[in-house]
């Protein structure tokens, strides 16, 4: 059966020129990169031209970038390291509710232990931050900001260039991160524009593999090391350097970012189809913002339907598609970010998420909304009436 | 597999979701309970035809609200309740549906939980009517 791939905010099969470009440093060039020998130089100029790729990506400066092995661990470092190093009396942390877990599960660690309190804020209908609300919780014990740039289950975009300036016009410095995972393929990264001192981002959303990634420190940014050893990454990130994956995360960066200067609206548009087409569904609403939203994620609310069961169905079809559904979490919670969004717990079980990639084609929108209605109608009359 | 980290379906639940057994409504039932809650995620319907000279469970059915889990245990427990004496029927177990579906991941078993005491009710139901 042919196999259509709707779940790239979940994770993107590794770009063949990607992994081509990896191929040598498993082989070949295996050399560790903090030797001084021909093998361990060839090995560290390929993880500085990464660093060079990921760095002009973002327009920053090489040595504001350290590599990581993901996101998760980023969000980790940034958030800790930078509490750490200021070592501020009872510092304040600004979050919102609709964070991805590996900052609110960041946050409530630095909260539980006592070493900073924490205001997650709430978002509207539309999963938005209000900048007033923001403006609101700022203290004088303030001393970090962290909103994602764009949210993983309904797409919705926040205003991380409005933050990012109303940041600066504070009397003392308040740092500002942001989790761009979601984001980065495409929208404007540059961080000047945005005004952060921290980015966090996965290369296995953009076509790299699963456990590489990097995180922007803007310089002057304090930060303490919470990965201790051999002292590379300047130091703030220990543990021989994954060169090959590396080297894939800077030609995956390196690719997106020529697909954004080619100016390709073709997943915009295959979304809009997508949303149009399933919308015509009876009982099914769109989730999160219906203008500021990326371009690659399509989230619906499904009434009557339970999502795992939906997303098995769709899966027997050869689609894959996720949920926020509490079915598929091990604490049988629905997702925190439709419930933040208002939506009751009943509707939540029935959320749908598509998410599309660059490889995504017309006849895969079809096929999907072809398919769909007789799902839907299937469980529909599968379940009882209440 | 360790148990910590199952999260598998086995092929048996991919198969009950794919073709569930005894599914739909049922007109004029001897018994019905419904169990669970949408707030929860899970809502299951148990609907029974008991045959009254032998005690037996003749026909049966189900509608289901829920997860891959929760439509695989109603519809196993239909096919192994059917044909049962009620007594027997009532012994069936959350494990002796997991079990039969070739094991159920840990944070599902409390769907096998549901339908195991959905046809409990349906029985107990059935037994009310009839004293009434």
């Amino acid at each position: 059966m042919k196999q259509i791939y709707l779940d790239n905010a979940a994770t993107t099969q590794v770009d063949s020129k990607v992994f081509l470009a990896m191929k040598p440093y498993f082989f070949k060039k295996y050399g560790n990169a903090s030797e001084p020998h021909r093998m361990g130089q060839e090995a560290r100029l390929a993880v500085e031209q990464a660093r060079e790729k990921v760095a002009d990506f973002l327009g920053v400066k090489q040595e504001e970038i350290i590599f990581t092995s993901g996101a998760t661990e980023s969000i980790n470092l940034a958030h800790k390291g930078l509490i750490e190093a200021l070592n501020f009396k009872n510092p304040h942390i600004i979050t919102s509710s609709v964070e991805h877990k590996a900052v609110l599960e960041t946050c409530k660690y630095l909260e539980n232990k006592e070493i900073a309190t924490v205001t997650y804020l709430p978002v509207n209908e539309y999963g938005l931050v209000n900048i007033q609300n923001l403006e609101k919780a700022i203290t004088d014990q303030t001393v970090l900001v962290s909103i994602m740039y764009a949210n993983n289950e309904v797409g919705t975009i926040q205003p991380i260039k409005e933050i990012g300036a109303l940041l600066k016009k504070q009397d003392h410095k308040i740092y500002f991160h942001t989790d761009a995972t979601q984001a980065i393929q495409y929208l404007d990264c540059s961080v000047d524009n945005l005004g952060v001192d921290l980015l966090s981002f996965s290369g296995h959303k953009i076509y790299a593999p699963k456990g590489v990634g990097a995180l922007y420190i803007r310089k002057g940014t304090p930060l303490k090391s919470q990965m201790r050893g051999g002292g590379q990454e300047g130091g703030l990130r220990a543990g021989t350097e994954n060169v090959p994956y590396l080297v894939g995360l800077g030609k995956a960066v390196e690719m997106i970012y020529d697909l954004r200067f080619k100016n390709d609206d073709s997943v915009k548009k295959l979304q809009s189809l997508l949303i149009e087409e399933v919308l015509k569904i009876p009982g099914v609403k769109l989730t999160g913002h219906p203008a500021e939203r990326l371009p690659h994620i399509a989230s619906f609310i499904v009434e009557g339907v339970e999502g795992e069961s939906l997303v098995l169905l769709l899966s027997d079809k050869g689609i894959s598609a996720s949920t926020g559904s509490a079915c598929t979490a091990s604490d049988l919670v629905p997702s925190h970010v439709l419930s933040a969004m208002g939506i009751k717990a009943e509707d939540a079980h029935g959320s749908l998420r598509f998410s599309l990639g660059k490889d995504t084609t017309e006849q895969d929108i079809r096929s999907v909304v072809e398919v769909l209605p007789g799902i839907i109608d299937r469980l529909r009359r599968m379940a009882p009436k209440l | 597999m360790s148990k910590l980290f199952d999260a598998l379906y086995s092929k048996d639940v991919i198969k009950h979701v794919r073709s569930p057994k005894n599914m739909g409504e049922m007109s004029n039932p001897d018994g019905v309970a419904t169990v669970g809650n949408p707030v929860c995620g899970d809502v299951m319907r148990l609907y029974i035809k008991v045959d009254p000279k032998k005690d037996t469970i003749k026909d049966i059915k189900f509608q289901t609200l829920g997860c891959g889990a929760a439509i695989a245990t109603s519809s196993i427990i239909t096919t192994l309740a059917k044909g049962k004496t009620l007594e027997e029927a009532e012994k069936i177990t959350d494990e002796g549906l997991a079990q039969a579906l070739g094991g159920l991941p840990k944070v599902k078993m409390h769907c096998s939980v549901l339908a195991a005491d959905g046809l409990k009710k349906a029985i107990q139901d059935y037994r009310l009517k009839k004293s009434a």
